[in-house]
This record gives C-alpha cells, structure tokens and sequence, in this order.
C-alpha cells in the first residue's frame, strides 16, 4: 500500500482529502451535534444535489453547482425558519426534496446518456481531483480559521444565544455565519462520502467524542482524531477490496461509535456496581 | 429613590395573542420587586420585553428617562433553568467567563487577569468557588442556579431579573437563593418572578400580581391579601 501511494496521485490526493474532511468533520461536527442541526445539515446536503445537475446541464464543475445550492439552502433555511412559524422540519423537508427533485430534473433535461452521479451521492475518494482538492483545502482553511479564532464567542453562543444578544452581541448574525460554515463543510465532504452520507461524518465522530470528553476543545480534537480513523481505513478497505469508499467509511464508523458506546456503558455500569 | 425603569401603557402580542395589557409601573434604584400570576400570565414576556427581547406593539420602556442604549443602566438577566442545555460541554467558570466577552467579537480573545479575578468574586459571592472546574452536567439544581446568577453578577448590574431562580431546586438550595438575592438587594435593583409567593412576600419591598395587565401592586402583603380574597380572578385559584 506504501509503494501504492508513492506511485500513484490518486492515492495521495486521497489520503489529503481524508485529512481535511477530518478537521472538518470535528470542528463543525462537534457543533452541529450540541446545536441538534444534523437534520438541517442533511437538508443542506441533499439540496446541494440540485447544483450538481445543473453543473452538468451547463457544463461547468458540478461541485461548484453542489457549493452555490448549499450556500443557497443554508441562508434560505435560516431566513424562511425565523420568519415564519412553520415548523423547522417541514421547512428542511421541503428543501431536501427539492434540491433532489431539481438534480434529478437537471439531468433528465441532458441530451444523451445521463452522466453517472454515484460519486456525488455516495462518494469515492478515491476520485478527488487537484480541483476538488484546492476546494476543499480552502474551504478547510477558512472554517477552521472562524471556529478558532472566535472560539469562546461559538462556545458561549451555542450555550446560550439569548445571553449574548442581551449583551449586545448580533446574534442573528453569527446564526447566518454557523449556517455558511455548516454549507461550505457539506461541500467539502461531498467528494468523499458523498450528498446521502455527509450527515454520517457530521455526526458519528462528534458523536463518539462526546461519549469520551465533556470538554468542548477535546471533542473537537477527539473529533477530528476519529474522522481520521473513519477516512483512513476506510480508504485503505475500499482500495484493497474496491467497495464503495463513503459506504465503507460510515460502516467503520457506526462500528466504532457503538463499541465505544458498549465499552463506556459496561465502565459506567462496572463503576456503579462497585459503588 | 430615583426612577430606573418607567414602563407606560405597554402591550405585547405573539401572533393574535395578546400577552401584556397596558402595563404601567415604575422600578426604582434600590427597589426589590417580586412579580407573581399564573403560568401564562406573561410574567417572563414582561421581562423579556424589558431586556429588549421583545417588542412591544404599543407603550414605551425607558431607562433613566432615555433609551437602554443612550443610559448606563446595566441589566443583569437570569433565565429560567429549563431554557438551557444542561449537558453542553462547559464548565462553571467558562459559563461565568461568558460574561465577560467584549461587545464587539475580538479575533483570539483572551480573557484578562482581572476578568478572571472578577469571574473569582462573583463565584465566591454565590458559593461556587471550589466546583469552578465542574462541567455543568455534574451540577444539582441550585448549584446550576447559582452559576446563572453568578454570570448575571459578573457583568456588575444596576438591576437583576430573574425568572424563577427557584425553580427544580431543593429546599434546602431555595432558601439559600432567597438569602443571596436578599443580600445583592443591598447594592442593586432586584426584579424577580417565582411562584413561592410566600417567600417572597415576607421578602420584597414591592409585589406585583401579574395576568396580562396588573391586577394589584404595591405592599407585599396587601397584595397577597388581595390576591386570596379574589379567588375567582385566579385561574385554578393558584398563582
């Protein structure tokens, strides 16, 4: 595999991609998890599909197409749920079947033979381009920037927005900015596991960190270790044995999150007897 | 005393629900207030209208006769306990440490030695010194009680709002958030809504009993009076 990767491109453009969709996957995954947005983020993914048909139709990049949706989705998600009363999740449900709809849409209007959209909705690391690699380099840079430098900000928000809008802070503001961040990840990760699996890798590893720690920063850090675990050997199983890589990846880390989960509950449930 | 906040023929509406009904009452420096009704009377909607969360359709609120912005008046608020995500990964110092972020979102913040000195204060003025470190998750009622009006304390308030601070706590931790509310009285406004009416009876400088609009204020004990001797203006017949 060593040989492999010094040999071929494709492979450590690969291992690159699993580096950023980590960092990605623990900064905004932690966030999304303890903000209760995964459902959100699915609609954000999903809606991103109508950009990627009209990439094709019009012949420019699709994941370009995926990244204008998302942003799209994102704001309009937000916008439209703080200014009516309709419930969130018929408001994400709209635009999940929408941006679908429109994808599908999109591509049935093609002359010819359909283009094959599996990696868009299931991903294949295997197949990031220098492109999707620059993409996702500098989206990764970016939110990782935000999430960072404005770190006490994002933890005492996400604890308590009415606080801080009492003190004067624009909330509404930081709101909009949450939902571009959690927008430009879902593009990020789109080339690796894919527009159906995304809410997996947005999930699972902060998920499993939260199992672990009660502090925010070591979530994030624990967070990111884990989606590197994901990525990693789910790359090395798809190249290997040639299943499907963002399929392998959310199978390895479901595996994982519920051993952890096993294990600390046996720990508790030890602790407890002995008390 | 002198006049802090004056609110005149205030209305708040959520939808075509009508919440608050022509208020009118004064807070002065000094004052203890305790505001009483039943659930839905819109005791939190009148706190929430005075910090700015909500907007009134009709009447004004003003701060030392001027806007809350124009004013110095700082305003100290305590939420109700079940508002907050009690298993966020935060401990009780970074929770008071909030406080004490700038208006304006600073790049890299760092916070001071003097905010963490002041954040210190206020956990020794509540009794939460030695469980700073705690994640809130580990906190009983009263303690996660105290970390909120600890924070509330960190911003060094003209006046205090609370909304049922005693609330999900014990016996034992209520009686110890009457005394420590008492006690702050000495050196700010205090406005608080709760339900143990005869605590606070015995406790307020001024009742207020509150169902949409005011329906009797002034002395504590007279409104209590009042309050138990209308009993059919008292839905279920318990505020």
């Amino acid at each position: 595999m060593l040989e492999a990767i010094l040999e071929y491109q494709f492979l450590r453009y690969a291992i690159i991609a699993s580096f950023l969709v980590s960092i990605i996957s623990g900064l905004i995954g932690v966030i999304i998890v303890e903000k209760k947005l995964v459902m959100m983020t699915g609609g954000i993914a999903h809606t991103s599909y109508g950009g990627v048909g009209l990439g094709y139709l019009l012949g420019f990049e699709p994941i370009i197409g995926a990244f204008i949706f998302s942003i799209l989705a994102a704001l309009g998600i937000g916008i439209i749920n703080n200014r009516t009363t309709g419930h969130k999740d018929v408001m994400i449900a709209m635009f999940w079947s929408l941006g679908m709809s429109l994808g599908i849409l999109f591509i049935s209007f093609m002359p010819g033979y359909p283009p094959d959209v599996t990696s868009y909705l299931f991903g294949n690391i295997l197949s990031v381009t220098t492109l999707n690699l620059v993409m996702m380099l500098s989206i990764t840079v970016i939110v990782a920037i935000i999430i960072i430098a404005y770190y006490h900000d994002w933890k005492a928000h996400l604890f308590d927005p009415e606080f801080m809008k009492i003190k004067g802070r624009k909330t509404k503001t930081m709101e909009n900015i949450l939902m571009i961040l959690i927008a430009l990840s879902v593009v990020v990760l789109i080339r690796v596991v894919g527009i159906i699996l995304v809410i997996a890798m947005l999930s699972i590893p902060a998920a499993t960190a939260s199992l672990i720690s009660r502090r925010f920063h070591i979530r994030m850090i624990l967070a990111i270790g884990f989606g590197l675990l994901f990525t990693l050997l789910g790359l090395v199983i798809s190249y290997l044995t040639g299943y499907p890589s963002g399929a392998v990846i959310v199978v390895f880390a479901f595996i994982v999150y519920l051993s952890v989960y096993l294990i600390q509950k046996r720990i508790f449930f030890k602790n407890k007897v002995l008390q | 005393m002198s006049e802090l906040i004056k609110i005149e023929d205030v209305s708040v509406k959520y939808g075509n629900i009508e919440a608050l009904r022509d208020l009118n009452f004064t807070i002065e420096e000094g004052d203890y207030i305790g505001i009483i009704g039943p659930n839905g009377g819109g005791k939190s909607t009148l706190l929430k209208t005075i910090l700015g969360l909500v907007k009134p359709y009709k009447g004004t609120i003003t701060f030392k006769e001027t806007s809350l912005k124009k004013s110095n008046v700082k305003i100290g608020y305590v939420p109700q306990i079940n508002e907050l995500n009690r298993k966020f990964p935060i401990t009780v110092k970074e929770v008071i440490l909030s406080a004490k972020l700038p208006i304006n979102m600073a790049i890299f913040h760092k916070y001071s030695e003097k905010d963490i000195q002041e954040v210190e204060g206020v956990l020794s003025t509540v009794g939460l010194l030695d469980i700073q470190h705690r994640h809130i998750s580990e906190l009983s009622g009263g303690e996660f009680q105290k970390m909120l009006i600890a924070r509330a304390l960190a911003s060094n308030p003209d006046i205090l709002l609370l909304d049922e601070p005693t609330s999900l706590v014990d016996m034992n931790s209520q009686k110890q958030i009457y005394s420590l509310i008492k006690s702050l009285n000495e050196n700010m406004t205090i406005v608080i809504i709760t339900h143990h009416v005869k605590e606070i009876t015995k406790q307020a400088k001024k009742l207020i009993w509150l169902e949409k609009n005011i329906k009797s204020c002034g002395d504590p004990f007279e409104v209590y009076k009042f309050a138990y001797l209308n009993p059919t203006e008292q839905p279920g017949g318990k505020l």
